[in-house]
């Protein structure tokens, strides 16, 4: 099958190519055996960063890839398709090291971007709390400067990689004030005070660690704060804008694995003496998934490519993430019911794309969250 | 440590492959083309050698201008520079005229050790390893499944029916590998980026001085005299078990010559 895609160098061609080898023989033989265990892959995102995946989006001068999101974005499409845990963990792992990359200092930027994006480490983003999910800017996890260093103490929930990154990309409450009181810090996982609670039982997604952090009397250097103090929370916004493209595009690569799947077993499949693809009442579902993906993954594209040439792309990225993640959730649903009851068992795929492409309605901010914002763009327009 | 790899670009064994009714060579525009899968694991071993000791591994093909996309791939896995052996006057090269026209230039660009895949997907003679140390005057290593270099010599593992033959062979020497021999690393995306900048050099016959006369449809010392494509399967017979069902699969079985 494949996705014939239009990219903009020969060498994008090459890394997608490069991609889906990496996606046949590494991700697809395990995926759904690990999935069903609850298994977290490590040793793939060892495989991918050595393939130099884990920094795509980043300058080469620091050890990235040099590529457009436009490029970027596609590579986790196609992941995502084969794996959501690895697509969606490339995309964490990216959104993590995006402060770091766009608002330390130089030295900050020498001295940690390297390792962070150079493919041996894996990170995680630490935004949400047990009482501050969509209203991000309630969070209380604090932190004091004392000493040339501060002291943090809380506890972050939700935290994809939680226990397995090394890590943490942490905004913490640096003083009251609610949007403006919030600092952002770079926290090797190894710190002392820094621990991970037993990770969440999902529905879906399972490969992937989500886990709440509790971190106690946690010291990090002055010198380890990204940005100034208080410009955490637009740090973790326009870090999101990014970070929403990013499950746009896993959205996309899961209803392409689903409609793949679907047509496959439509055209195979006879009832009543026909291939079960030649009921016109089939054909329409498949045509109609088949326009939703088409759909989503032009509107994430059109999004991406306004990041690239320097444009603002906030509401296109809300619009991308909200339009692809819904149409994933149908073109899931209805690939089940192409399957039928083989649909609805393990054995086949279609059963896990539609628990998988669940959550990417609620993760970086929730549909509904989606809907504000650009209604916000909309009426309240900068 | 100067090592060459001898990379053949066949078509992929995902698509249909056929022969051009015309002059009974492989139709080689017909099917995507990729790196023969066991020269893979020679480049892998070929970079493998480099690490440990150090020096430069040259990719060697013969093959038609798409050939450059199989030189890419193995220069993106690391290998440092490429020799394309191209020209029309090579086009139908049987294996004895291949294995003369690859020595031609080996014996321009000089080695060590030479690694070649024990056999190619398409043709899948074999013989290239013998053939080409023969013509070079220097020892052959087939079929390896582990090699070690030891300053002016190599000990290798030779996979045979019976389990492994350990041998031992002077530099510089021809050795071929099978698949258990190693893991092919992937390239990595700064390596395919790297690749693009790789010198690669274009040989016609006449620059490795090659006879004309010896290579192509009319140097050929076999020929190709008719092909046939393979015989549809046949239909399955269906055996309908109505209580003697075992009887008749053995009488099946036995009237195959199977039991
Ligand atoms: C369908 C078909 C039938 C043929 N029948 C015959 C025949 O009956 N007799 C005959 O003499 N020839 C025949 N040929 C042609 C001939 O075998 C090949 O073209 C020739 O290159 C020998 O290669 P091989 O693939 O058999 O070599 P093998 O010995 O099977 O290949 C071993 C290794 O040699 C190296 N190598 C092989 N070819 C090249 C190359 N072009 N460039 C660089 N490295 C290379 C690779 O490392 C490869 O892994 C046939 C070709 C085809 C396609
Ligand atoms: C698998 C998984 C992985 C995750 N990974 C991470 C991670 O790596 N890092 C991280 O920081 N977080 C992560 N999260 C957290 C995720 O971002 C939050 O779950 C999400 O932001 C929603 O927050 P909440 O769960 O607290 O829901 P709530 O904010 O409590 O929302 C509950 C419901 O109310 C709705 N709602 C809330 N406010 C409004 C409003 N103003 N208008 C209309 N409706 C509203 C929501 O849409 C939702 O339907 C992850 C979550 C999951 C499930």
């Amino acid at each position: 099958m494949g996705v014939d895609r239009e990219l903009p160098t020969s060498e994008a061609y090459d890394l997608l190519e490069l991609t889906r080898d990496l996606v046949a023989a590494e991700l697809a033989p395990r995926a759904a055996a690990d999935e069903e265990a609850g298994r977290f892959p490590r040793e793939v995102f060892r495989t991918l960063g050595r393939a130099g995946l884990l920094g795509l989006p980043y300058p080469e001068e620091f050890g990235g890839g040099g590529q457009p999101y436009e490029v970027y974005l596609q590579v986790v499409e196609e992941l995502a398709a084969g794996w959501l845990a690895v697509g969606l963990g490339v995309s964490v792992h990216t959104l993590a090291c995006f402060p770091v990359a766009a608002y330390s200092s130089d030295e900050q930027r020498r001295r940690l971007l390297p390792d962070l994006i150079g493919g041996e480490l894996l990170g995680a983003y630490c935004l949400s709390e047990p009482h501050s999910g969509s209203d991000a800017a309630a969070l209380s996890t604090k932190a004091y400067l004392d000493a040339g260093a501060y002291t943090i103490n809380g506890t972050k929930a939700w935290i994809t990689h939680g226990g397995h990154a090394d890590f943490y990309t942490l905004f913490a409450r640096t003083a009251p004030d609610k949007g403006r009181g919030v600092s952002c810090f770079h926290v090797p996982a190894d710190t002392r005070g820094v621990r991970a609670a037993p990770p969440e039982k999902k529905m879906g997604l399972r490969s992937s660690p989500t886990a709440q952090l509790h971190f106690d009397d946690v010291r990090v250097p002055e010198g380890d704060r990204i940005g100034v103090e208080g410009q955490g929370l637009p740090i973790a916004l326009s870090a999101l804008d990014g970070g929403r493209l990013g499950i746009a595009a896993c959205a996309v690569g899961v209803a392409q694995a689903a409609l793949d799947t679907a047509v496959a077993y439509a055209r195979e499949r006879r009832q009543f003496g026909q291939r079960v693809a030649d009921f016109q009442g089939m054909r329409f579902m498949l045509a109609d998934m088949a326009t939703g993906v088409a759909a989503a993954r032009a509107l994430y594209l059109t999004a991406a490519r306004r990041r690239d040439a320097g444009r603002p792309y906030g509401a296109q990225a809300a619009m991308a993430k909200l339009f692809a993640t819904d149409t994933a959730m149908r073109v899931a649903t209805d690939a089940v019911q192409v399957l039928g009851g083989y649909g609805y068992v393990s054995d086949f795929p279609a059963e896990r794309f539609m628990r998988e492409a669940k959550v990417l309605q609620i993760v970086e901010g929730t549909n509904q969250i989606q809907r504000m914002v650009i209604g916000r763009h909309l009426t309240d327009p900068r | 440590m100067n090592i060459v790899v001898c990379v053949k670009q066949v078509p992929d064994t995902a698509t249909e492959r056929k022969l051009r009714s015309d002059d009974k060579t492989l139709d080689r525009e017909a099917a995507d083309g990729v790196i023969n899968e066991l020269d893979e694991y020679a480049v892998e071993e070929a970079l493998t050698i480099k690490e440990a000791h150090g020096g430069e591994v040259t990719v060697l093909t013969m093959g038609p201008e798409k050939a450059s996309e199989s030189i890419r791939k193995a220069l993106a896995m690391g290998a440092d520079k490429a020799v394309h052996l191209s020209d029309e006057a090579l086009h139908g090269s049987d294996a004895l005229s291949t294995s003369y026209a690859l020595a031609q230039v080996l014996k321009k660009i000089g080695f060590d050790i030479v690694l070649l895949g024990s056999e190619s997907t398409d043709a899948r003679t074999g013989m290239l390893a013998a053939m080409l140390s023969e013509r070079l005057g220097v020892p052959q290593v087939t079929l390896a499944n582990k090699v070690e270099i030891d300053g002016s010599s190599l000990k290798a593992q030779r996979l045979t029916d019976y389990g492994f033959d350990r041998v031992e062979a002077s530099l510089p020497a021809v050795v071929s590998v099978v698949e258990k021999i190693n893991e092919p690393r992937y390239p990595s995306f700064k390596g395919i980026m790297a690749a693009k900048k790789k010198p690669v050099e274009k040989l016609a016959v006449a620059d490795a001085e090659i006879d004309a006369a010896k290579v192509g449809l009319a140097g050929a010392s076999t020929e190709v005299v008719d092909f046939a494509d393979a015989p549809p399967r046949e239909k399955g017979q269906i055996v309908k078990d109505e209580g003697d069902g075992g009887v008749k699969v053995a009488e099946f079985l036995a009237s195959k010559k199977f039991i």
